[in-house]
């Protein structure tokens, strides 16, 4: 009798609570009237940064087409006459892309970066092709200071090596044996 | 002949009404299903079809309409077709019996409020909820996969364990009104509706009810966590709308049994008939929906030690009490 008694009393406090809910707001955010902020790491499309000189940041390095677990990213390095490498064409191919983020880790230069722009859907899946105009834009990103050519040890017309800020001069391999 | 033909041309506006409403307010009961266990989990539910979401069930119509009808290539093809006409036909023909108004006078004739006045109604209830199980049992054992095979047998398990409490239930009701005719049944609470005299048989055919209609508490033959939808997981298009316009028009069925048995039927204060049978039938409804967005699936052995160590002893009590008393 006792059980029966518990039982019946735990049957009506659970419908209590329930019928209390019934009174309050719901708690849905109804996403196209509003548009919850979201934070600045959230992972989605992809934007090649530039460096706070407003020169590309990207030197074609590869790592990120090398990362990229499903295979969407793809370019062709070439050389500037100044000696800055940089990618004559870049893809990003956004139908594939799994937002994973990998590519933002492996980037040198942080020149890939995802932004917490996600509206990008599409009819024509040829539209998520993504050239590399499509993909530059004019800030640094997340990453205000960084300049990779400043520190780099590559010889440009910003500097020999050695001669860029906070760089070492080149150590003399034949004078450093032991 | 021509108060056969009259007589003819009534029936068949009669069962276009009756067949008119009960699918217009299943389409609207699953609104108000979504709309009402949103609210209790303090969501909104659908609001983008129309204002308030209102249109969505046309909207889930033409879903079901246009979508691609397949069936397995193990299926076992005929059965698997037809299995979800079993579900749906029975839902609808058990409201044949229910009485939706008293008697009408129209230009000296009666015309009483009732598809068909049958003097072994209650019977006829039976009879379609027992059928009902063949589509539920066949639609899994012809959809040739283990879920839905699982589903079905559960299905099958649980209406006979159920049917048992059903029927007795309705057993005091049976010795209250002295006949089986649904329409007796509703005038013999003329003074007071049966529920006042039966609580026990109330609680027991509500629990049953819902058992009989496979709402959450009682959901094991669809199991969406354990068997992915369990006997209908191999339907699409409207043949699997026919299995959830089934369950929906059970729904109602039951309320309108509900109704009659306990409730009075549709005598009320004020309201025409049939609205009072209406709105029995709606907080019948909500009332089951609350259940549902409050207590959880139940496991297989509760659900059978409750349908035979619980209910079926208290119905037969119940059935002794009720003769004791009315023979002093």
């Amino acid at each position: 009798m006792a059980t029966a008694w518990e039982s019946v009393r735990a049957l009506a406090s659970g419908f209590a609570t329930t019928f209390k809910h019934l009174w309050r707001p719901p708690i849905t955010e109804e996403y196209p009237e509003y548009k919850r902020p979201l934070p600045v790491r959230s992972r989605a499309r992809i934007i090649l940064t530039r460096d706070p000189d407003g020169a590309e940041r990207c030197v074609a390095c590869y790592l990120c087409s090398a990362v990229c677990p499903v295979s969407c990213i793809s370019m062709q390095a070439t050389e500037s006459e100044d000696g800055r490498r940089y990618a004559a064409w870049f893809r990003i191919n956004f139908a594939r892309c799994i937002y994973c983020g990998f590519c933002e880790e492996a980037c040198p230069t942080s020149a890939i970066q995802l932004t917490p722009d996600f509206e990008n859907c599409q009819r024509d899946i040829l539209k998520l092709v993504y050239e590399k105009q499509d993909l530059l834009v004019d800030h640094q990103g997340k990453d205000k200071e960084y300049n990779f050519y400043k520190y780099a040890g590559v010889a440009t017309d910003v500097g020999a090596k050695g001669a860029h800020h906070r760089e070492e001069k080149p150590v003399n391999i034949r004078s450093n044996l032991p | 002949m021509l108060t056969w033909i009259a007589g003819f041309i009534l029936l068949i506006v009669k069962l276009g009404l009756v067949l008119g409403v009960l699918l217009l307010l299943a389409a609207y009961l699953v609104w108000v299903e979504r709309k009402f266990l949103a609210r209790l989990q303090i969501r909104y539910g659908p609001n983008r079809a129309g204002k308030f979401g209102l249109l969505q069930p046309i909207a889930d119509t033409i879903k079901m309409m246009t979508k691609e009808d397949t069936v397995p290539e193990a299926a076992d093809r005929i059965i698997f077709l037809g299995a979800p006409a079993v579900v749906a036909l029975t839902a609808l023909l058990m409201f044949a019996v229910v009485p939706f108004g008293p008697t009408l006078m129209i230009a000296g004739r009666q015309i009483p409020l009732v598809i068909t006045d049958l003097n072994v109604g209650l019977l006829f209830i039976f009879a379609l909820s027992s059928l009902a199980v063949y589509g539920v049992a066949l639609g899994g054992w012809a959809s040739n996969s283990k879920f839905s095979l699982l589903g079905g047998i559960r299905g099958a398990a649980q209406m006979i364990s159920y049917e048992l409490a059903l029927g007795l239930a309705l057993v005091p009701i049976v010795l209250l009104a002295r006949s089986l005719s649904l329409v007796d049944i509703v005038n013999a609470q003329a003074d007071y509706p049966f529920v006042v005299v039966q609580p026990i048989s109330f609680a027991i055919f509500v629990i049953a009810a819902m058992a009989e209609s496979k709402r959450i508490p009682f959901d094991l033959p669809e199991a969406e966590n354990e068997l992915g939808a369990g006997y209908h997981t191999e339907y699409s298009g409207m043949r699997f709308g026919l299995f959830f316009l089934g369950e929906y028009v059970h729904m109602q069925v039951f309320g309108a049994l509900v109704a009659v048995f306990f409730l009075g039927g549709w005598r009320g204060p004020w309201l025409p008939p049939p609205v009072w049978l209406l709105l029995k039938i709606m907080l019948v409804a909500l009332i089951m929906i609350w259940i549902r967005g409050t207590l959880p699936r139940l496991r297989y052995d509760q659900l059978m030690a409750l349908g035979w160590k619980v209910l079926i002893p208290l119905a037969l009590v119940n059935i002794m009490v009720t003769g004791a008393v009315s023979l002093l």
